[in-house]
């Protein structure tokens, strides 16, 4: 029984294999991989593949994409490469898994600093860091993300992991404007702050506001619409409710925002029908779409902000320059082990 | 299957070739693990200093306090709860006999989604005691965070314990009952003969539990991660996405894995004195002691609170969550082809991983020269890694041969056949084999470990092959063994994540990457279904597992087999 057993094994393997063989490519596909949940952009995908015809192939890998494209080389079936944080998206780039390609629909439609001048990179929408404040406890209007290490709110933040990349951008952000040595006094501060261990998610701050274990947390904006606009579930429209959501801004500069962007892949087998999607998805109509579906700042400022953001006031995001961000990434990292921000 | 080609070219020296099918075997399970040191060989700069000094201490003492807890909660609640359903007689003790294996079904991630959920400020536990003290404010009454330490330990060692249960309950069964009896017969209380009797006898088969129980524990990353704990499987993750240092991240993995490896070895020669030599046959069933009273009814409690807490409390939320979001927003149509490619994909690299452990197992059995035993160890590796430090090791090999095997087709053929492995799902089976090799080898080892060598004799002598010895003695008198690893194994590639989502091809989810997927968007709530799911089609291996065990224990239990194996059997 066992050689039957071992082949049987073997037999089903490779029939698998043969049944789920890429298929070659044709012009009329474009493969997505993307570390960025994909059900938040299929209503973009489905509307472009009905514009187009052409069909989306998307695979949601969240650790490990460019070195996934990276060793699949030449044979990759990668056209785009998406990424949330300007970090990630740079690291594609670093690892030489990109191609620079020039379109004048994009760069007409993406201002100039949030994308790549040679064309490896460019952002498809902005997620501001705000300061989620409880409506009942917290009568502040206006906050800055340096207040949040001042003793008054101790005991009283939530935030999730300090090693989490939307607060790694955060913090690198922080030591530009800052530098180092300021940047750790200031987690310092925020840490003694803390109301529970950082961990969980964004969410989970507006959760434990209404559950009164902080009074104050920093979380990105779309959750928001995700809460109020029922998408969530009831429950989480209580959630959202029970927080003011801030447009924090840094003392002297504007609100951190982190960008979803997209690179087309050096070895991409359908090049034409990729950037394509890139150019649909900075489309005036994808615009606005990224904006009502998550509720997200739209990159191309001509375009529509959902109600439910919009009604925070004007966004002004911070004009530090993306790369410094990124590349102070690691240095934040380093802060937030040596400040045991997490412990 | 490498053994049968083998065995075809020169069937004189099949015993030769075993070895050498065992060798191949374990080349496959290291391949990643050199692909991890050729990583890090590639030097991470300055990052040890760094890492001496704010990140290990930490994330050692976490760690070590983690897998202390779990072990010690794994270990008192898996052998307690087997030598009560072993060795007495109380109101519900065939229900708890299987009952107590539950919690297997359920991954570690999802009971600490659920957890948070239930023990939340919001949540019904701590919602319902407002309403009964009638206290408005949130903050009027709380309990401890479980996103902590503490909580971390109690929810894993809640559900890792059956690893344990299940390995000490069939020792338990099965050999000690004659001991005990003469024990108690020379004047030990029962609580004597089981402090020193039953429980240094169980050592080798509880060690075997636990080392499985601590190592899921040391691996996690999605409980860890989401309870905000910081272990050093979190500190290789951060160190690889946030300092982007893929070295640095494969470095600490492999000081990780030797760490591992030398507690196995020490453990091992902790006990080099000892000899445990196996019954081999039955005896007589043990006579269970009747309890009575308030001890029948704390032998019930003491096995339902583990059934509760790492079963019946999560699964009923997922439940309740489940129908309140198919209630609201509908059942979603990818489920039906996520169910079909997790179960589709855990049977195939279950039974590939089970011939595999066979042929490895039964190579221990023939080579007494040490070299297959070699082998044997090597290939249980894959379990001690972490699942996505386990991938990104794969991916090196795997597209080396694959982008190596298109080149050839180009040159000879003239076309290409693009990424074969890596481009489908044999990667994904490939991943699991090696994970999981562990569990089907070991539990196969101790199966056979029950057969005495002197069937082989017999079988030989009356001209039958090796390969006919092992399809016409061994495998019938294996098949319990190789059931319950089957089920083990099942059961893991269905919970498994890390490695599914890296190495999947595009286009191809399942259950696990779903709630993932969903999770990752802050919804998780909306994973409770495919959450459910997992929970409910492990369940059906599971209560088999348990169908199946009891009257076969002879041969299941799954105690440490090599030892017993090499002690039992060098005698004969």
């Amino acid at each position: 029984m066992n050689r039957p057993f071992a082949a049987r094994g073997a037999v089903l393997a490779a029939a698998f294999a043969l049944a789920s063989l890429p298929s070659f490519a044709s012009a009329q596909e474009v493969n997505l991989y993307t570390t960025r949940e994909p059900g938040l952009i299929q209503p973009l995908l489905d509307a472009f593949t009905k514009d187009t015809k052409i069909k989306v192939n998307a695979i949601f890998i969240k650790d490990g994409l460019a070195e996934r494209v990276k060793t699949e080389g030449a044979n990759s079936p990668a056209d785009v490469l998406m990424t949330v944080d300007i970090g990630n998206l740079l690291d594609t780039v670093d690892q030489g898994v990109t191609q620079a390609v020039q379109s004048e629909a994009l760069s007409s439609a993406i201002p100039a600093h949030l994308r790549d001048k040679d064309g490896h990179w460019y952002a498809l929408s902005l997620r501001a860091r705000l300061i989620y404040a409880s409506k009942e406890r917290v009568k502040d209007a206006k906050l800055t993300y340096e207040s949040l290490a001042d003793p008054k709110w101790k005991g009283k933040i939530c935030i999730r992991s300090g090693q989490h990349s939307y607060n790694i951008g955060l913090i690198a952000a922080h030591i530009v404007h800052h530098g180092e040595a300021k940047t750790e006094a200031w987690l310092k501060g925020i840490k003694e702050n803390l109301a529970r261990k950082a961990g969980g998610n964004d969410r989970q701050v507006a959760r434990d506001i209404l559950g009164g274990i902080c009074d104050v947390g920093v979380a990105n904006s779309y959750y928001v619409g995700l809460m109020r606009s029922g998408k969530g579930g009831p429950e989480q429209e209580k959630w959202g409710a029970a927080i003011n959501p801030l447009l924090a801004t840094f003392e002297k500069g504007g609100t951190h925002v982190n960008i979803s962007g997209a690179s087309i892949a050096k070895n991409a087998p359908n090049k034409a029908s990729a950037v394509k999607l890139l150019e649909y998805l900075v489309s005036n109509d994808a615009q606005a779409l990224y904006a009502k579906a998550n509720f997200e700042y739209p990159v191309r400022p001509s375009a529509a902000i959902d109600p439910i953001i919009a009604a925070f006031g004007k966004l002004n995001p911070d004009q530090v320059d993306l790369r410094a961000v990124a590349k102070s990434r690691k240095q934040a990292s380093t802060l937030v082990d040596k400040v045991g921000f997490n412990n | 299957m490498l053994a049968k080609i083998a065995a075809r070219i020169a069937p004189v020296h099949d015993g030769r070739l075993w070895t050498f099918a065992a060798l191949v075997i374990a080349a496959i399970v290291l391949a990643p693990v050199v692909a991890l040191i050729f990583i890090a060989a590639q030097g991470s700069g300055d990052l040890w200093p760094h890492l001496a000094r704010y990140v290990l201490p930490q994330a050692i003492q976490d760690t070590a306090l983690l897998l202390a807890g779990v072990g010690a909660i794994a270990v008192i609640v898996g052998v307690g709860t087997a030598w009560l359903v072993a060795t007495c007689q109380f109101p519900g003790r065939a229900l708890f006999d299987w009952a107590l294996l539950l919690p297997l079904a359920v991954p570690t991630y999802i009971v600490a989604f659920a957890y948070l959920d239930i023990l939340h400020p919001l949540g019904p536990i701590q919602s319902a005691v407002r309403a009964v003290f009638d206290i408005d404010d949130p903050r009027g009454f709380s309990l401890p965070d479980v996103r902590s330490l503490w909580g971390a330990i109690v929810l894993l060692g809640f559900v890792l314990y059956p690893y344990v249960y299940l390995a000490s309950r069939a020792l338990f069964l099965m050999q000690s009952a004659p001991v005990l009896e003469v024990s108690r017969t020379l004047g030990a209380s029962p609580v004597q003969a089981f402090f020193r009797v039953a429980l240094p006898l169980a050592r080798p088969a509880i060690v075997v539990g636990t080392t499985l129980a601590l190592l899921e524990a040391l691996n996690d990353i999605g409980a860890s991660e989401f309870l905000g704990i910081r272990t050093l499987t979190v500190s290789i993750y951060s160190t690889w996405l946030n300092r982007s240092s893929l070295p640095g991240a494969a470095q600490i993995a492999l000081v990780m894995l030797a760490a591992v490896i030398a507690l196995v070895l020490l453990e091992r020669w902790g006990r080099r004195r000892q000899r445990f030599v196996g019954a081999g046959r039955r005896t007589h069933p043990p006579s269970p002691a009747m309890l009575g009273g308030l001890a029948a009814f704390g032998a019930s409690l003491a096995c339902l609170l583990p059934v509760l807490f790492g079963f019946l409390v999560p699964a009923t939320h997922l439940a309740y969550e489940s129908w309140d979001r198919v209630a609201n927003f509908g059942l979603s149509p990818q489920l039906v082809n996520e169910a079909r490619n997790s179960v589709g994909f855990a049977a195939i690299a279950t039974s590939v991983t089970l011939a595999l452990g066979i042929i490895v197992a039964y190579s221990v059995r023939l080579d007494r020269r040490g070299l297959a035993a070699s082998a044997s160890r090597v290939a249980s590796l894959g379990y001690a890694i972490p699942g996505t430090v386990l991938a990104v090791g794969l991916l090196t090999p795997l597209a080396a041969f694959d982008n190596a095997l298109d080149g050839a087709f180009r040159q000879i053929f003239g076309f290409g056949v693009g990424l074969l492995i890596s481009g489908s799902g044999a990667a994904l089976v490939l991943a699991y084999v090696i994970r999981f090799l562990a569990i089907s080898a070991g539990g196969v080892e101790a199966g056979f470990s029950k057969i005495p060598l002197s069937f082989d004799g017999a079988a030989r002598s009356l001209g039958e092959t090796k390969a006919g010895t092992v399809r016409r003695i061994h495998l019938p008198l294996l098949s319990p063994a190789l059931g319950a690893a089957a089920i083990l194994v099942f059961v893991d590639c269905m919970k498994e994540l890390p490695a599914t989502l890296l190495l999947r091809p595009i286009g191809f989810e399942t259950l696990a990457t779903h709630i993932y997927a969903e999770a990752s968007r802050g919804t998780y709530e909306d994973g409770a279904v495919a959450a459910l799911l997992i929970v409910l089609v492990g369940l059906g291996p599971v209560l088999l597992l348990a169908r199946m065990s009891r009257p076969l224990l002879v041969l299941s239990g799954r105690s440490d087999g090599a030892i017993q194996d090499l002690s039992a059997d060098k005698s004969l």
